[in-house]
């Protein structure tokens, strides 16, 4: 940061300051990479010499209490580590009195001196020890920096005037957001998108007038020459290339946006966003950083899910990362198009319902869930630095997108890829007439997963084969559900986007309840594989991601199930088992959001982390 | 007692004390806020939480719930 103290023209006596902290102090800037090789080869000459001597003392009764531990339990540890074990045990730092497990009797006498000491100071242990640091932070700092121009205006404050002003700071927000949006979902990222799943791993693209095939065909062209097995074509090219090509198609855009947010991170903004929408989101148990996330999860949850990487407690991240992908994604269109074309006829009304039960179904997890056992605790501190604002470099931003895009990457190689090879294989062969082997789908495993677990719907309304089936394969992209509607419905193997082929076969198998349900469940279940790598990814879990998973399949079902029996008793008066269920649910769901939070005010072990 | 929830912007307060305690205090005090030092209410967000607050010569944001443990003294005018 020297850079900007020269700036702002005040001066740091370095000198002064090395004899103070008995250390010796360089000048650095990591932004513009001065003195950066000065401080490593002056850190390792000094790993050479004597270990430095800690000049700072705090004040005497504090010392006095210090020593008194050191001689108690420590004196056998090498010289230069007393000091911070000491410290430690007079915070009654849990971990430390772990390791050192001193003896009961001592540790008691230890207490006594300790409270003598917080009686003195009318504050606990903890607190004198910060405070008195700071004290010397606040000494040091007066001897050594020299500040020109104090009380005037830099021009990270003049920026944060207009920024965070409060009438202008949402609608500088919306705009912000609506450009972050417009960059990443609907302009460029739909054009890198398309390239990439159309085009590299579709039927080609062109590059200046040179046609290049994609990779499927090339693929495929170059097996057929060395006359590969049938079984093995289809394999690598159905099922692998098919199937993590959806996934990695998704990846030039996730650069973008990556590439938007870091900026957005080190520019300062990132922490105002936080700073503006913090008093809605927390209610429901989200940061005001979760904006983002869900924003970027109506035109992908993958990125979405990944941009939650920003929101520092842990707690309010999981919880984002739970509820981003109840949000349509653009992938989820085609299903709302398929439902409303042929049971609603095209009604207007369906695709905004669809964005209204997602946003509803983001509220009602973030209230219910804040309140449940695995969510416990108060609520974490809001207390973060909003830091100047600086112009990033490029170096600094295509690191950040280089390192969150390529942990997706990985993962699409090992996980989502297993996945997608069992879809792969249980949607394409079966037993047909006795013989195991290649089949369409109408035969395959997946129909006879799709029937033993059909049952399972009914109360949704939609128990048949076909409607589960959709369900899996929409697991490895949701507009496959679209696809795999046209293949069991029609026969086809190739429909339009909004499956319109098959709109008078779908109309005469549901009714608008059921449909809807349909449309329900596959909107608010489990996302895509892609997606799914993505929670487990930013999870870094086992449990936390199988919780997710869980959560989101569980209340997909619990709600359709409750449109579904509601409307049935709304539509013929007659009253059943399953409206009684639909009920006991309705209310099981009020009091969940009801409740008093019973965890309130209980103490949760939380990370402090810098912000 | 007055804390520091009650400060309205433009004004500069010297902390009297932390009552929390917990993770809440140790946070707020690691952010700087201790007992001695001026705080100076810079604004507050659009949406009338939480505050930005000058601590230390950088700026600091914290909610209201949470700048209700910092108790103040001594309302000196600018």
């Amino acid at each position: 940061m020297i850079d900007i103290v020269k700036k702002r023209g005040d001066k740091i006596d370095i000198e002064k300051l090395s004899e103070k902290i008995g250390c010796p102090a360089v000048v650095i800037s990591a932004l513009k990479g001065t003195g950066v090789e000065e401080a490593a080869n002056l850190a390792a000459k000094q790993t050479l010499s004597a270990p430095p001597v800690p000049q700072h003392s705090f004040s005497g009764r504090v010392e006095h209490t210090l020593a008194h531990i050191e001689e108690a339990l420590l004196h056998d540890m090498p010289d230069e580590r007393q000091r911070w074990y000491s410290i430690k045990l007079f915070e009654r730092d849990a971990k430390v009195i772990d390791k050192i497990k001193p003896d009961p009797e001592i540790l008691a006498h230890i207490e006594k001196d300790i409270v003598a000491c917080e009686n003195e100071f009318e504050d606990d242990s903890e607190s004198i020890i910060t405070a008195e640091r700071y004290e010397f932070i606040e000494a040091i700092i007066g001897e050594c920096q020299k500040i020109r121009n104090r009380g005037g205006l830099t021009t990270s404050d003049k920026i944060d005037r207009i920024v965070t002003n409060r009438w202008l700071a949402l609608p500088i927000f919306a705009l912000v957001m609506f450009a972050v949006y417009f960059v990443s979902v609907t302009s460029v990222g739909t054009i890198v998108t398309d390239w990439a799943n159309d085009g590299v791993f579709g039927g080609g693209w062109s590059f200046f007038g040179l046609d290049v095939p994609g990779i499927p065909d090339a693929v495929g062209g170059a097996l057929a020459s060395i006359g590969c097995a049938a079984w093995l074509q289809s394999l690598i090219v159905d099922g692998i290339i098919a199937g993590v090509g959806a996934v990695l198609g998704f990846v030039p855009q996730m650069f973008i946006l990556f590439a938007l947010l870091a900026f957005l991170e080190y520019c300062g903004y990132m922490a105002r966003i936080a700073f503006i929408m913090d008093r809605i989101f927390r209610r429901f148990g989200l940061s005001g950083k979760s904006f983002i996330p869900i924003l970027i999860g109506t035109g992908c949850g993958v990125p979405g899910i990944m941009a939650s990487r920003t929101i520092e407690n842990e707690r309010d991240r999981r919880m984002t990362v739970m509820t981003t992908t109840f949000i349509p994604c653009s992938a989820k269109l085609p299903i709302i198009a398929l439902i409303a074309g042929a049971l609603f006829h095209g009604a207007w009304w369906v695709a905004p319902s669809a964005y209204f039960i997602g946003i509803g179904a983001i509220i009602m997890s973030g209230v219910m869930l804040k309140k449940t056992k695995i969510f416990a605790g108060s609520v974490a501190p809001f207390v973060m630095e909003l830091p100047s604002y600086h112009m990033p470099t490029a170096g600094a931003i295509l690191r950040s997108m280089w390192e969150r895009g390529w942990s997706f990457i990985k993962r699409a190689g090992t996980i989502i890829l297993l996945a997608t090879i069992f879809v792969w294989f249980t949607s394409s062969y079966g037993w047909q007439d006795g013989v195991f082997g290649a089949v369409d789908m109408n035969h395959s495993i997946l129909a006879s997963i799709g029937s033993a677990i059909a049952w399972i719907f009914i109360p949704l309304g939609w128990g048949d084969w076909r409607s589960a089936v959709a369900a899996i394969t929409g697991l490895i992209a949701k507009e496959n559900v679209v696809s795999t509607f046209g293949i069991l419905y029609g026969g086809l193997s190739d429909v339009s986007e909004n499956g319109a082929e098959v709109w008078s076969r779908l109309a005469a198998s549901y009714t608008a309840l059921s449909a809807f349900s349909l449309l329900v469940f596959n909107l608010l279940c489990a996302p895509c594989f892609a997606a799914m790598g993505a929670i487990r990814r930013e999870m870094n879990s086992n449990k936390w991601f199988f919780t997710a998973i869980g959560y989101q399949c569980g209340f997909a079902y619990l709600v359709s199930l409750v449109f579904f029996q509601i409307g049935s008793f709304v539509q013929t008066g007659s009253f059943g088992a399953g409206t009684a269920v639909a009920i006991a649910i309705i209310a099981g769901f009020v009091y969940m959001i009801a409740r008093p939070n019973k965890y309130e005010g209980i103490e949760q072990g939380m990370s402090i982390s810098a912000a | 007692m007055t804390t520091l929830r009650t400060i309205k912007p433009g004004e500069t307060v010297r902390v009297a004390g932390i009552n929390g305690k917990g993770a809440i205090k140790r946070r707020v005090m690691d952010m700087g806020i201790t007992k001695g030092v001026d705080v100076f209410v810079r604004k507050v967000a659009p949406l009338g939480d939480p505050v930005e607050v000058t601590v230390r010569g950088y700026e600091l944001s914290l909610r209201k719930a949470d700048a209700d443990i910092v108790e103040v003294a001594e309302v000196q005018e600018l």
